[in-house]
């Protein structure tokens, strides 16, 4: 009874009424829906490497195609909290003593489009395991898997590529850069001297 | 029996809330010179409200007791008409003097209160300067250099020379904290990019706990240290042994954990002085045996609880910045024979 009282006077209401009904409903959907994206999974372990992880990228002819993907970059890729630990591990692992704040220095710039070693989550957690020549030092077993997982979320959110959902707006605590959802989005590239070198 | 039962249970509740006046972590229980200053003003605010709300008490019960009494005399009597009520001295003596004795109670806790303020800002002869800084879920202590003594790091507990102010420079690594031993001062707020100072003078030796008081994240409640008041003499004696780099591990399983130590994740966050472990992100762990608690008081300093906090932190403190290193038992079990040496 009360049911169809409501719905006729929905009928009887203008669209502006309708709205303001419908709208509260749409808007606790929507919130609720985004409740996902600061799931802390903390106890997950990341347990092996991947296994497509190849030594060198050098190889005669043109590049070879990206690995595979891994169930695990899109988990780690598409978490805020997962994104946020990133950051705070990229300073405390002193990332930032060679590539800065992202801008690059002693180190490249993480914040635009060129990846020598490619963009995905996968490749860049390939490269801070396995070390890159010319200065940049492998991890291995320095870092722990998901705390690695966890930097290359971040590493590929300075560049603007994480998930719109996913990326945080504010860091745990203070820092130099703008929030990571404020970054300019910046497709990954292939950079043209790195795949002259034989890189991607 | 009913009442037997309900008088004990109140008999257990009523023991139970005076033991929370003494005790480690109680503002009931001042042994600071601060935080006596903040029981005097409790205690004064306690006898104003006290005898203002038994005085409101008192004037309700007495207008309803007249009122009954107007009414019966208007039934009973051609008493006044209603709206009418002849002109009562003794009403507006007594109102004259209510809005005195507000006046009077409020001066008097603004006065205590200015009092106490003031007193909360001095500082006694000869401060100690300790600087700690919060992290999410720890604290960090140093004993800054003065004069000839040298600057001192240490983790989650604070060590006070009894009879003597220290003041605490306090700052915040990450979000808003707040440092609080109830027993020795009120709360401060440690804010990021800030500097906030406390001073506390303790005056009776013993062990006290503080917790952080400003909701700071998951682990918060598990975000407590240790105090220790001692004699002058035994808090330079510990000043002069925390100076002191770590021994080198003794035997074969030590010397394997030192190894794991220096090689896997642990070198990433945490120092050991007289190691090759430097870094500063977590706690300094090179007199850990020394302290009562691991990770910030949500464990006590033991064999298996240390073991049990290594191989699984998110399973102890859910959250917490420390991740899981994947170990073998081995070298778990030497990892922790040597931070057992860690004296």
């Amino acid at each position: 009874m009360q049911g169809a009282d409501c719905r006729v006077a929905l009928r009887r209401a203008g669209p502006v009424r309708r709205v303001a009904a419908i709208g509260p409903a749409l808007v606790c959907a929507v919130t609720l829906a985004s409740c996902h994206r600061e799931d802390r999974n903390l106890s997950a372990t990341a347990d092996s490497a991947p296994k497509f992880v190849a030594l060198s990228d050098l190889r005669p002819g043109p590049p070879g195609p990206p690995p595979p993907d891994d169930p695990r970059a899109a988990e780690y890729e598409g978490n805020a909290t997962h994104i946020a630990n990133g950051q705070r591990y990229f300073q405390w692992f002193n990332c930032n003593g060679c590539h800065f704040n992202g801008g690059g220095g002693i180190g490249p710039a993480l914040m635009d489009d060129k990846w020598r070693y490619g963009g995905k989550t996968e490749q860049i957690y390939a490269s801070i395991v396995q070390g890159r020549p010319n200065g940049m030092p492998s991890f291995k077993d320095k870092i722990p898997d998901q705390q690695v997982w966890e930097i290359a979320a971040y590493v590929r959110a300075l560049s603007g590529n994480a998930d719109k959902l996913a990326e945080p707006s504010r860091a745990e605590d203070m820092r130099s850069i703008p929030p990571i959802n404020n970054i300019d989005r910046q497709p990954p590239k292939p950079d043209p001297a790195a795949t002259k070198a034989g890189g991607q | 029996m009913k009442r037997n039962a309900r008088g004990g249970v109140l008999a257990t509740g009523l023991a139970l809330a005076l033991g929370g006046c003494r005790g480690l972590q109680t503002m009931l229980d001042p042994v600071g010179d601060q935080a006596r200053h903040i029981d005097d003003i409790w205690r004064v605010m306690l006898a104003v409200c006290g005898v203002m709300y038994v005085l409101v008490l008192g004037f309700l019960a007495w207008a309803l007791w007249r009122a009954r009494r107007n009414a019966a005399a208007v039934s009973t009597a051609d008493g006044p008409v209603a709206g009418h009520s002849p002109a009562e001295p003794i009403l507006e003596r007594t109102l004259t003097g209510w809005t005195g004795l507000v006046v009077a109670g409020l001066i008097l806790l603004v006065t205590v209160s200015f009092l106490v303020d003031r007193s909360l800002a001095e500082v006694g002869p000869d401060p100690l300067p300790v600087k700690v800084v919060a992290h999410q879920w720890w604290w960090e202590v140093e004993y800054k250099s003065s004069g000839a003594d040298p600057q001192v790091t240490t983790a989650n507990e604070l060590h006070l020379p009894l009879d003597r102010p220290a003041v605490i420079e306090l700052q915040s690594y990450d979000v808003i904290h707040s440092f609080w031993v109830p027993n020795l001062a009120g709360k401060t707020d440690l804010i990021p990019g800030r500097t906030n100072y406390v001073t506390l003078t303790p005056r009776r030796l013993g062990p006290l706990r503080g917790q952080c008081a400003e909701f700071c994240g998951l682990q918060h409640a598990r975000m407590a240290f240790d105090v220790v008041v001692e004699t002058p003499q035994a808090f330079e004696a510990w000043r002069a042994k925390q100076l002191k780099p770590a021994d080198a591990p003794a035997g074969a399983a030590e010397a394997h954990g030192k190894q794991v130590f220096e090689s896997k994740a642990c070198a990433l966050c945490h120092a050991v002085q007289g190691s090759e472990a430097g870094a500063s992100n977590g706690p300094d762990l090179t007199h850990l045996m020394s302290r009562g608690h691991i990770a910030a008081g949500a464990r006590p300093n033991t064999r298996g609880d240390l073991a049990a906090w290594i191989a699984d932190p998110q399973g102890v403190k859910p959250g917490a910045t420390m991740p899981r290193v994947p170990l073998s038992s081995e070298d778990l079990n030497d990892l922790v024979s040597y931070l057992e040496t860690l004296k």
